[in-house]
């Protein structure tokens, strides 16, 4: 694709200027990296704050009398006990229980506010419009989303916002500004404090500016963002979920609202309901996990996992895998049998031709750091 | 100091030879691949043929081989750059080296690019 038919998002200047590598995804030109790098950019995230566009997701207004009990019909998740002001994580499943996409919900009193991934929007909102009679489905066009994560976020976003320091993990609120309201989520994709915030197009780069001057901020490009989310054992959609796996299988269940379950007010009546029910009750038969390689050499997406050093057929796969700069070793996530799925179980993965030991091991990496 | 297509420099080392070299991969290629996370380097006394994948580095994003300039026997390999990647990144023409190469044909460095070809390369 060349560079003209991509789209751009409100910061893409600023990227450039920031000297960013721009890459394809999604559809659109985004930051890769910085002249930081990709290294020390994660490792600058996790000591102080970073920055990071994330305008190329999907926000999407929901409104309409019964939204919330009409969006049930298509997430497992409690979207009808949710609070006003609060913020739940949910995936659109399938009729054979697979996820079409994750998200994020929230209730912002007299409508939902979605956040959805980049590639899936025009399905997510096709298939909203299509199910979701009664209620309006509007896409947000002309907003820029902005993540500021890291234990020096809080600090950085409340020097511009002094409100928003009050907010706790997975709040939401629309906080005045001098840049417009802000809508502002206490959330993020990185297993670090921090905030996610849509601004007006037109007024992204006066805010983005003052953030990345304060000495904590640096920017974030899509490399450091994808070894964070990993490292925290957060789901890529594409890679980790997609409609071959279950939430249960994905250990998505407690994104499962305890309403929606049997017994619950509200048990099922989302699609692929019966298999994801069944699932819950009686477990999947396989199961994603946390990987550890014992050696030096990352295990990428693909790499097959075997049960035994000389077994002939594998028993899984890694589905992301990467070096893991704050953990200094490579980690991944894959897919293995349940039975195999205990954290400790010797396991292989064959890297060019070879097979090399690796443990499944607990998730997230790295131990999160929301303010709860 | 010669320099292959495919980001190599190659620089003779008289003190271990008239027929030594010490390879290693350019800035440039370092600072396209990105931050190293991963080496791993060939056994010393090696023999091998020219492009012959003889190292495989990774970075954050991806994997890569660098492939053996031309025909010959490894001689050293650098340890450090196996404990420490990000070596080659910080200083590739220097503390980030790959492996010395007894070569055997030592005219076949004549056709490489010089610095100057090189800087028109990229």
């Amino acid at each position: 694709m060349a560079d003209d038919d991509l789209l751009e998002t409100p910061l893409t200047e600023l990227h450039r200027a920031l000297g960013a590598r721009m890459v394809p995804f999604a559809g659109y030109t985004m930051p890769v990296q910085y002249p930081l790098g990709v290294m020390k950019e994660h490792l600058h995230c996790r000591a102080a704050a970073g920055l990071f566009d994330v305008s190329h997701m999907g926000q999407v207004i929901v409104r309409g009398d019964g939204a919330a009990a009409a969006l049930e019909r298509l997430v497992p998740a409690d979207i009808v006990g949710l609070g006003a002001g609060r913020q739940r994580y949910a995936v659109f499943t399938d009729a054979d229980g697979g996820i079409l996409d994750d998200l994020m919900v929230a209730n912002r009193g007299d409508h939902l506010f979605l956040v959805v991934n980049a590639a899936r929007k025009a399905h997510d909102i096709a298939h909203m419009r299509a199910h979701l009679t009664g209620c309006e489905v509007e896409e947000v066009t002309d907003r820029a989303l902005i993540a500021v994560q890291g234990p020096g976020a809080e600090a950085a976003v409340a020097a511009l916002v002094p409100d928003a320091a009050a907010m706790r993990f997975m709040d939401v609120a629309v906080l005045p500004s001098n840049w417009g309201p802000l809508w502002i989520s206490r959330s993020g994709y990185t297993g670090e404090d921090g905030f996610e915030i849509s601004v007006a197009e037109g007024a992204a780069e006066e805010f983005a500016g003052p953030l990345l001057d304060l000495a904590a901020v640096e920017p974030i490009g899509l490399g450091a963002r994808d070894s964070l989310r990993l490292e925290a054992g957060l789901c890529l959609y594409g890679n980790d979920i997609d409609t071959t796996t279950t939430p249960v299988e994905a250990a998505l269940s407690w994104s499962i609202g305890k309403a929606r379950r049997p017994g619950g007010a509200r048990a099922g009546g989302f699609p692929g309901a019966e298999r994801i029910l069944r699932e819950l009750e009686a477990g999947a038969g396989r199961r994603r996990v946390g990987l550890r390689p014992e050696g030096r050499a990352p295990m990428r997406d693909g790499t097959p996992i075997f049960a035994a050093e000389d077994d002939a057929d594998p028993v899984g796969a890694v589905t992301s895998g990467a070096f893991g700069p704050s953990v200094g070793t490579p980690v991944a996530m894959g897919y293995v049998p349940t039975a195999l799925a205990e954290v400790g179980t010797r396991l292989w993965g064959e890297v060019r031709g070879r097979r090399l030991p690796v443990d499944v091991a607990a998730l997230p990496f790295r131990a999160a750091g929301f303010k709860r | 100091m010669k320099y292959t297509e495919e980001h190599e420099w190659l620089r003779p080392d008289p003190e271990e030879g008239p027929d030594v070299v010490v390879v290693g991969i350019t800035e440039h290629a370092a600072t396209q691949l990105g931050d190293l996370v991963f080496v791993e380097l060939p056994e010393e006394g090696k023999t091998v043929a020219k492009d012959d994948e003889v190292v495989v580095i990774e970075s954050v994003k991806a994997a890569s081989d660098i492939m053996a300039p031309v025909d010959g026997e490894i001689i050293e390999v650098n340890g450090a750059i196996v404990e420490n990647p990000a070596l080659v990144n910080e200083d590739p023409l220097g503390a980030g080296w790959f492996f010395k190469m007894k070569v055997d044909d030592m005219s076949t460095l004549d056709a490489m690019m010089d610095e100057a070809a090189y800087k028109d390369f990229i």
